[in-house]
């Protein structure tokens, strides 16, 4: 067994000796960091022309929401990494039974577009739902109230915690099991070796997963406005939609861009600037399988009830729906161009993520200096923003200086990635921070150049990390609406347009085909990924 | 077998394909031209019905699809290059704000004099191709027709407390408030979202969820437009609701409309013409009301035989382009705690 230096030791901070990036990485890293940045630019521009913009901001709803906003994002947060951490121990350490199962049921919720599950949440477990009627014989006449906070909260927790299981999963199945071998070997039970030895290893992927769980909350408006929730961009979506003067709309979503700068930088101190690869030689195994013996038990009926609401009461729902369309002689909707389009572009965009969220992990974890994390947070910078605001912003822009690629997929795809980088780049990044750096400087002196060493070394190492990357951005991505609706080439239809636009009208028979086909094909893509991880 | 199965899957391919290889901008000759729509109107409500204009025309309709509010942002982000030639939207606010920045063309007034002045722009630059009628949607297992009051005001009484279903970041509810405002005066408007305020009413997020509300029972009534419910039948027959028309010129019965106007900058400008005028048509106002169950606009073309005729209602006199001060609205509804 190869000793590993004590984590503690390992923990001390290591950052003196980080080598000047080379210059193609910066190149590449800023490139990102500005596609970034193009929203918030034309926010900027627009809310410079506003006159009264410190009327609106100071008016106390407008911080009563933004609060209520801030405290919904850190209570759905801390709810999905209390959900998200035991899901991926469980599904990735244990020998709970049908593993791979569990794993793509937990991970499908993020494929779940946010008002298909609304609506679901409501119809189950609204003040007349499904729940009720169920318990109105037991005298239950009226459920705890879910419209408000507690329903908001609810809905985001179920179709985001996804975000950390992905992350920790990912970092799990890279662990060093010698930290736990050390630990158990001293006396110490697994409770207190999962507390003591594997948790703090987990660090920067649970804070990664948590950024995005906080940020992703901020965004959302559908959950929220079906839930009855006034958070602080249905706010935004109030301004674009009721008075169809963007200026309001842009100095509410720079305060927006302001809590996401505050997010990340609670995230790096969370995060902390510890080293969490072996310092020690020799190479980490796979990690053993742990017996749950009786805890496995408890342990399927909390998967039981996680599942039974993240996925079993969308897709119940959906499957209602067709159900009774098909009762009342609707035709099931034909969506073959829709599927193809999303899977076209949310698999390039899943591509072009991963090879964008490169350049930004390596300057951020391998060089940290003042760019590496500049260029980072900019990249985030994207994310908390609603999705019209981003349209909206790319529109601006090509519309006015690049109309021979306006309304283009290529274009598309530059708003997906402005939208869906961050998410490759937080998983992207925790795997990075397990490689020892030593791996690479052996590779340098045996005389590869840095293009090769992360070409031929660093990224075949972390590619089950890049895989778990472009999953998350392929599944975010075939949900995505607003950005679709206002970017796509005219005609171009994808299964989210299809859902919204029936489900808007109130045609829920119709929405299901294409609802069904997104979870499907999220289902068969993650089945082929977990795959291709067991055989490696 | 697998031969069957391999033939199966080329054809399945073949139409997905097809489905999908219609490039943008792609200038084919298709004989009639081609037109773009940015339409604030769902694929599902109005697809079928661009797909008659183009079988009968022989015109191709290039269609990108999304809400009302979305569309108008978006041409006016795009504004003067703009790719759209016509522009359908779902309410006349829209619309309003759309020609208010100068981006609508005028159109002809043989097309315009085809409907009643109080469903147009009085400066000609769009028209209402189909009308939609403000209700209070009420479900009859907990009230009869009997129960409700005859004015929008009856609803501020105490005995409607938690009872009431609204939507006010929905543009129609938001329509709705500024003929209140036009009609009742900026004061009583006040009274009137402060008398339901009181009454604390539930709010949800559009017409639909509030309709599926006062169908579970959650409240007993909800300030929503007619063709909700009409719709909801169709795919749930049980459903124990029922349209309850304001009468007698009461705000609470507007008449609002979903109309179309051509874009100042539109290429198409004669193709985008006819796409107008087809929406006009006997055929196209046919369909708005048997398929979408709204108010057709031009004469001869009756409604689904289950609405009361437009004159009935008798919709307060009001001009839709009055509606165009949404800003006053949003200020409002702000004003008073309700956004």
């Amino acid at each position: 067994m190869a000793i590993p230096a004590p984590l503690d030791a390992a923990r001390i901070r290591s950052g003196t000796r980080t080598p000047a990036p080379p210059p193609w990485l910066v190149g590449a890293g800023v490139l990102v960091a500005l596609l970034g940045l193009v929203p918030i630019a034309y926010l900027v521009i627009l809310a410079a022309s506003s006159e009264d913009a410190a009327s609106l901001v100071l008016r106390d709803r407008t911080l009563g929401v933004l609060l209520r906003t801030l405290l919904l994002a850190g209570t759905v947060t801390t709810a999905s990494v209390l959900i998200g951490v035991p899901v991926a121990w469980l599904t990735t350490r244990s020998d709970l039974p049908g593993r791979r199962w569990w794993t793509i049921l937990t991970l499908l919720p993020l494929v779940i577009p946010s008002y298909v599950g609304g609506y679901a949440v409501v119809a189950a477990l609204g003040p007349r739902g499904a729940l009720q009627s169920l318990l109105e014989p037991f005298g239950v006449a009226r459920l705890p109230e879910l419209y408000g906070f507690p329903g908001a909260a609810l809905a985001l927790t179920l179709f985001s915690f996804p975000y950390v299981v992905l992350s920790v999963r990912g970092a799990l199945l890279r662990l060093d099991p010698a930290f736990e071998e050390v630990s158990r070997s001293l006396g110490r039970g697994p409770w207190r070796t999962f507390l003591s030895a594997t948790l703090p290893q987990l660090r920067p992927a649970i804070t990664g997963g948590a950024l995005l769980v906080a940020l992703y909350s901020l965004s959302d408006f559908g959950a929220v406005s079906l839930l009855q929730f006034d958070s602080f961009t249905r706010a935004i979506y109030v301004q674009y939609r009721g008075s169809f003067d963007p200026t309001l709309a842009a100095v509410l979503a720079l305060i927006l861009v302001a809590c996401t700068a505050g997010v990340l930088l609670a995230e790096s101190r969370l995060r902390g600037r510890a080293r969490y690869h072996r310092s020690g030689g020799g190479a980490a195994r796979r990690p053993g399988v742990i017996r749950l013996g009786g805890w496995r038990w408890p342990a399927l009926a909390f998967f039981a009830v996680v599942v039974g609401l993240a996925v079993v009461l969308p897709v119940g729902t959906i499957l209602f729906w067709m159900a009774r369309g098909i009762g009342l002689g609707e035709p099931l909707t034909q969506v073959w161009g829709a599927t193809l389009n999303s899977m076209l572009a949310s698999g390039l965009a899943a591509v072009l993520a991963v090879i964008a969220s490169i350049p930004v992990a390596v300057l951020a974890v391998r060089h940290r200096g003042l760019i590496g994390s500049m260029v980072e947070r900019a990249s985030y910078a994207g994310f908390a923003l609603p999705g019209i605001v981003i349209g909206l912003a790319l529109v601006f822009v090509a519309a006015r200086y690049l109309p021979g690629l306006y309304q283009t997929l290529p274009l598309l795809l530059v708003a997906y990635l402005v939208r869906f980088v961050p998410e490759a780049v937080g998983v992207t990044r925790a795997s990075l921070l397990q490689v020892s750096p030593r791996i690479e400087e052996v590779a340098r002196t045996l005389g590869r150049p840095p293009g090769g060493v992360l070409r031929e070394v660093t990224l075949p190492i972390i590619r089950p990390g890049l895989v778990a990357a472009g999953a998350l951005v392929f599944l975010t991505a075939m949900k995505e609406l607003p950005t679709t609706i206002l970017l796509a080439p005219t005609g171009f239809d994808t299964l989210a347009v299809r859902i919204w636009s029936a489900t808007s009208e109130g045609f829920f028979a119709r929405a299901a085909p294409p609802a069904l086909l997104m979870v499907l094909v999220a289902a068969v893509s993650l089945w082929f990924v977990l795959r291709q991880e067991r055989e490696r | 077998m697998r031969l069957r199965h391999t033939a199966t899957l080329i054809t399945i391919a073949g139409l997905a394909l097809a489905g999908c290889s219609t490039p943008a901008g792609s200038d084919e000759p298709t004989g009639g031209g081609t037109v773009t729509v940015y339409s604030g109107r769902s694929e599902e409500l109005v697809g079928p019905l661009l797909d008659q204009f183009s079988d009968a025309t022989g015109i191709e309709v290039e269609a990108r699809y999304g809400d009302t509010a979305e569309m108008a942002n978006l041409i006016l982000t795009e504004g003067e290059n703009s790719p759209a030639d016509v522009f359908f939207a779902q309410d006349a606010g829209a619309l309003g704000a759309v020609a208010e920045r100068g981006l609508l063309a005028t159109l002809p007034s043989e097309l315009l004099g085809q409907v009643d002045e109080r469903f147009r722009s009085p400066a000609g630059e769009w028209v209402g191709v189909s009308g939609r009628a403000r209700v209070v949607v009420y479900n009859t297992d907990a009230l009869t027709e009997d129960d409700l009051p005859d004015s929008i005001f009856g609803f501020t009484d105490p005995e409607w407390s938690g009872r009431i279903g609204w939507a006010p970041t929905n543009g129609s509810f938001q329509a709705f408030v500024t003929a209140l405002r036009v009609i009742e005066g900026e004061d009583r408007a006040r009274e009137w979202l402060e008398g339901i305020e009181a009454n604390d009413p539930s709010v949800y997020e559009g017409n639909n969820p509030a309709l599926d509300a006062v169908i579970a029972g959650e409240v007993d009534v909800a300030f929503i437009n007619h063709y909700y419910l009409m719709q909801r039948l169709v795919e749930d027959p049980d459903a124990t609701a029922a349209n309850y028309f304001l009468t007698d010129g009461d705000p609470g019965a507007l008449v609002n409309v979903a109309g179309a106007g051509v874009l100042s900058t539109a290429e198409n400008d004669v193709t985008a013409l006819e796409l107008v005028e087809y929406l006009l048509s006997a055929d196209a106002q046919e369909y708005f009301a048997t398929e979408t169950k709204e108010y057709p606009l031009i004469e001869g073309v009756e409604p689904d035989a289950e609405l009361p005729p437009l004159e009935e209602i008798g919709t307060p006199e009001i001009d839709l382009s009055d509606l165009s001060d949404l800003e006053g609205t949003l200020e409002l509804l702000q004003e008073v705690g309700i956004l």
